[in-house]
């Protein structure tokens, strides 16, 4: 069994994705959603490959090889939409700790400004908890960190995905500050976000130039005053 | 041609009363279906060339031949009636008017493919659809058309009924299994299509109400009969809702060699008072603009794919030529954008960049970059998009501007 990847042969197993395929002769597709430990959502579309007779791109993170499929992972039709969802994306939130990403547009000719007239996406930074802080203006919304909360790690369910359309977000259930959901701070979900939209304290404090003595001290305090208040 | 088959009853019956349906031949076809072997009946379906009519069109006899070969139980059987594309108010009409139909049908699915429960979604604002059905479900259950060991066969099969909330997406189908499962009303990837994992992952058919409404008369009548009436590529009889700037606005049946000019000038009594045809709508807000000059295509897939539509949900909306376009474009793209479930990145960021440029173009400023940046929406939302919504997002909008003039070369 095999499939032609980019003109080129590709030895596979039923059971493969086209993604695994391609890495297996080494043709890295673009790819934001998919995470080792989750389950692939195929959300970001940005894995998509053009595949001879199917009437739309298949996303490669799910979709299973087919014996002498032939695919393109480099076709204008391919990096018409990347490059669209990579400007959309540069126009909606931050992507300036997500270096893969800017790798991506640069690769595929996008122009990061091109939809800077429409609507940004803005929140507060929520910094309600001892152990991580949230920054959704640089959330891209993979869903990663609520798979990570919920069915696919922790099966703690106290990140939800609410609004709709543009205005989804990532949230907490009825919008509560983290230390009133069912949150247990196992950090997994910052683990597994891609952009720096959630980050450890520690990791924020440093960045902001802080000593780890004096990182310690707060983080402590914090702590005291939190638990006192529980 | 003309024919009087999905709303023989609707009109004449008393829809909620059980006996006035079984008075003018209902249940008959379930009867005859269940002195065949469940396989006879999937053949029978294959044969006729019965596609969907909920706007996929679909081989309705290979999706139930797919379920049948499921070993795997229980099996379901859903009706989408959740009827939300913009134009389109043929369901409607079948359920207010025949909705023992319905069931009769879906019962006939069941038995054909070894499904034991059944679900119909029906769209949140049809309250009287809803009351009329939960009144047919328990009478056709009472008088054990429905239910455990039907006309003493057997053979059971319990209808439940589920309320939508008001979404567009929940129409389609994986989307409609969450929100029955209680979940956030989104699509999922497929394949695993719902022949294999559909309803609480289980083997699934899923069909239109009008789809399922065609099944009695084409059990009773045979497949022969079905194939002669219309053209080869899609028999059969077809609702089309006409709508807009027509003097007769309403759901028309028809079989799909009827013309669109037909449909707008001999079915709907023509342009209200004596306007001109501007431009088409074919196929609600995911379908395409067609121009007064393609008014003589067939409503059929190879008709209508001359002039770059489909018939989808069979929706007409007539735009005349006192109607400001602009405004009509605009209205499809805050349809889309407040449609979107957010999702899939290309529909959700570009449904709202689509309406931010619309509601620019609409306000009169016209930028040849804004023409480039639509076609490149409309591109990757059509190719990379996760369902159909995103996937026909910019169809509108893009053969609007066509019809208004301001085509592009690359669609
Ligand atoms: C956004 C969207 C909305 C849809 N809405 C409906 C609907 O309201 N009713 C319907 O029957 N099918 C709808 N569909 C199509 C269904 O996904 C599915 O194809 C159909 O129910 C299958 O039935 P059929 O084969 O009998 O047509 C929709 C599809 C999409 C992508
Ligand atoms: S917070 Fe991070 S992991 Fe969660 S959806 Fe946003 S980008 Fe993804
Ligand atoms: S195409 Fe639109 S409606 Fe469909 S999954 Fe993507 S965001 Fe949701």
């Amino acid at each position: 069994m095999h499939v032609i990847i980019d003109g080129q042969r590709v030895p596979v197993s039923p059971e493969m994705t086209i993604l695994e395929a391609a890495e297996q002769v080494g043709i890295h597709i673009p790819r934001l959603c998919v995470h080792e430990s989750l389950t692939p959502q195929a959300l970001c579309r940005l894995c998509v490959v053009e595949w001879e007779g199917a009437r739309t791109l298949v996303p490669a993170c799910v979709a299973r090889v087919q014996d002498r499929a032939v695919i393109h992972t480099q076709s204008e039709r391919v990096r018409r939409a990347r490059r669209t969802i990579l400007e959309l994306l540069a126009s909606t939130v931050d992507l300036s700790e997500a270096p893969e990403l800017l790798a991506y547009a640069e690769e595929v000719g996008a122009d990061l400004e091109r939809f800077s007239d429409g609507e940004r996406l803005t929140f507060p930074v929520y910094d309600d908890n001892p152990f991580y802080v949230r920054d959704y203006n640089k959330c891209v919304l993979c869903g990663r960190c609520v798979q990570a909360c919920g069915d696919d790690m922790q099966f703690t369910y106290a990140l939800t995905i609410s609004g709709r359309g543009f205005h989804s977000r990532v949230d907490t259930f009825y919008h509560l500050p983290m230390p009133q959901t069912t949150c247990v701070f196992c950090g997994n979900c910052v683990a597994v976000c891609p952009t720096g939209a959630l980050k450890a304290k520690e990791e924020l404090l440093l960045e902001e130039g802080l000593s780890p003595e004096a990182i310690w001290q707060r983080k402590r305090e914090e702590k005291r005053a939190w638990y006192k208040e529980r | 041609m003309n024919t009087s088959v999905l709303l023989q009853r609707v009109g004449q019956v008393d829809p909620t009363r059980l006996e006035d349906y079984v008075a003018h031949g209902g249940f008959d076809a379930l009867r005859r279906a269940l002195l065949r072997r469940p396989e006879k009946v999937v053949e029978e379906v294959k044969a006729s060339g019965l596609v969907g009519r909920g706007g996929a069109a679909f081989p309705t006899g290979v999706k139930w031949e797919a379920v049948a070969r499921e070993s795997r139980t229980p099996k379901y059987v859903v009706c989408n009636a959740d009827e939300s594309e913009p134009g389109t108010f043929k369901d409607r009409v079948l359920m207010e008017g025949d909705p023992f139909a319905v069931l009769e049908g879906m019962a006939i699915a069941a038995y054909a493919t070894g499904a034991s429960e059944g679900y119909i979604y029906v769209r949140g604002e049809y309250a009287r659809a809803y009351t009329l059905l939960r009144s047919a479900v328990d009478q056709a259950t009472q008088a054990g058309f429905l239910g455990d060991a039907i006309l003493g066969s057997d053979f059971s099969f319990h209808v439940h009924i589920y309320r939508g909330a008001g979404a567009y997406v929940c129409g389609e189908e994986t989307a409609l299994f969450e929100s029955i499962e209680g979940k956030r009303g989104q699509p999922r990837q497929k394949p695993p299509f719902p022949t294999t994992h559909g309803l609480f992952g289980q083997p699934t058919v899923i069909n239109n109400v009008e789809t399922l409404a065609n099944v009695p008369p084409l059990i009773l009548n045979g497949a022969e009969w079905f194939r002669s009436l219309g053209p080869e590529e899609a028999p059969g009889p077809k609702l089309f809702s006409v709508s807009g700037a027509v003097n007769k606005p309403g759901v028309y049946e028809a079989t799909m060699d009827v013309t669109l000019r037909e449909l707008i000038e001999e079915y709907a009594g023509g342009v209200r008072d004596g306007g001109k045809v501007q431009a088409v709508l074919v196929g609600g807000a995911a379908g395409t603009f067609v121009g007064p000059k393609d008014l003589d295509v067939p409503m059929s897939f190879s008709g209508l794919r001359r002039v770059g539509a489909s018939p989808g949900s069979g929706a007409v909306m007539v735009v005349d030529e006192r109607v400001n376009m602009w405004d009509v474009l605009l209205r499809i793209a805050r349809f889309f954008a407040h449609e979107s479930c957010g999702k899939c990145y290309p529909c959700r960021l570009g449904t709202q960049r689509q309406l931010e440029i619309v509601t620019r173009m609409a306000s009169g400023a016209l930028r040849y970059k804004d023409f480039l940046r639509l076609q490149d929406l409309h591109a990757t939302m059509r190719d990379a998009s996760l369902c159909g919504l995103g996937q026909t997002a910019g169809n509108a909008i893009i053969s609007g501007l066509k019809v208004m003039g301001m085509g592009m070369s690359d669609d």
